[in-house]
């Protein structure tokens, strides 16, 4: 089953990259009022039971792939078709 | 003979400094042992623990948060639970607050720069293990070399730190990260585990540029002779 992680700063947390990134965009004339940079991971799981997938998703989200103190995830699971 | 304390330094797959860690703390009158990430065990006698600085795991995702599932941090996470003494030097520091062995995290420097550089930090507690040996408000030299080391956390855990008193040392004059309440290095509530971004082990000599990281590590060594003695 497959299934992909957005991992963001969490609102009110500072993002020192996406101000930089922002500062360029504006430079190159756009106009930008804010940039935030996450994350995106692909995950590719064994199991083929929905129930099964999403709770480790949610397991390694918050032990790994997030820092919960400062990001926030997303799991978005991809429907077998 | 002076008791020479068995502190274990920790390697993880990118450990930078283990050995200069080792150096130093023999150079206090420590015993240093290099224990391999994975081993499940600390070696017997072990009075102190040491996270050396580096890039472990290529700082992949945060700095800190693949090395906290190496199979030694189950048994450097009862140690501490134990009492045990603790001391995390830069990637070392990301580690525990990855493990949460200290409260807070450290996100990437406001500058977006690596900075590499001696600093001046402020002694805010001397009553800790790894700061017996400093005088209260001393400054020290001692020098960062990271791009990851702006402290940060909620208001309400700031606020607790500074409560608890807890933050143990701060960056005095210009704050090279943009840490929070120019925080430096933390101890956990307990006061056991210590977690600082500046590198003592650098520090240990005049002909490095500064003696003042000796301070920190002898002070360890102290506290570790102190904890061993108890122990036998």
């Amino acid at each position: 089953m497959k299934a992909t992680v957005y991992v963001r700063p969490k609102a009110g947390i500072k993002d020192p990259q996406g101000e930089a990134v922002r500062g360029s965009l504006a430079k190159s004339g756009f106009d930008i009022v804010s940039v935030r940079i996450g994350r995106v991971v692909d995950v590719e799981l064994e199991t083929a039971e929905r129930e099964k997938a999403l709770a480790e998703l949610e397991q390694m989200s918050h032990d790994l792939l997030a820092n919960p103190l400062i990001e926030s995830y997303e799991i978005e699971l991809q429907e077998e078709t | 003979m002076i008791e020479r304390p068995k502190i274990a330094v920790i390697t993880f797959l990118g450990s930078l400094d283990d050995h200069d860690a080792a150096w130093s703390l023999a150079a206090v009158d420590a015993e240093p042992q290099l224990v391999w990430h994975g081993e499940s065990k600390l070696p017997k006698g072990t009075a102190a623990v040491v996270l050396p600085g580096g890039f472990s795991y290529g700082d992949y995702l945060r700095g800190g948060a693949i090395a906290r599932f190496a199979p030694i941090m189950e048994a450097v996470t009862e140690f501490a639970a134990a009492g045990g003494l603790v001391l995390g030097i830069c990637n070392g520091f990301q580690i525990l607050c990855e493990a949460r062995l200290l409260p807070g995290v450290l996100v990437r420097n406001a500058s977006l720069s690596f900075v590499c550089r001696d600093v001046v930090l402020r002694v805010e507690r001397t009553d800790t293990p790894f700061t017996s040996r400093c005088e209260p408000g001393q400054r020290l030299r001692i020098p960062i070399k990271h791009g990851f080391g702006n402290f940060t956390g909620s208001d309400e855990l700031l606020a607790e730190l500074e409560e608890k008193k807890q933050i143990v040392l701060r960056y005095h004059g210009e704050n090279p990260n943009g840490s929070a309440l120019n925080i430096a290095g933390v101890v956990n509530e307990a006061g056991n585990v210590m977690g600082m971004m500046p590198h003592p082990e650098h520090a240990v000599d005049p002909l490095l540029g500064s003696p003042d990281g000796a301070l920190i590590l002898a002070s360890l060594a102290d506290a570790a002779r102190e904890r061993s003695a108890a122990l036998v």
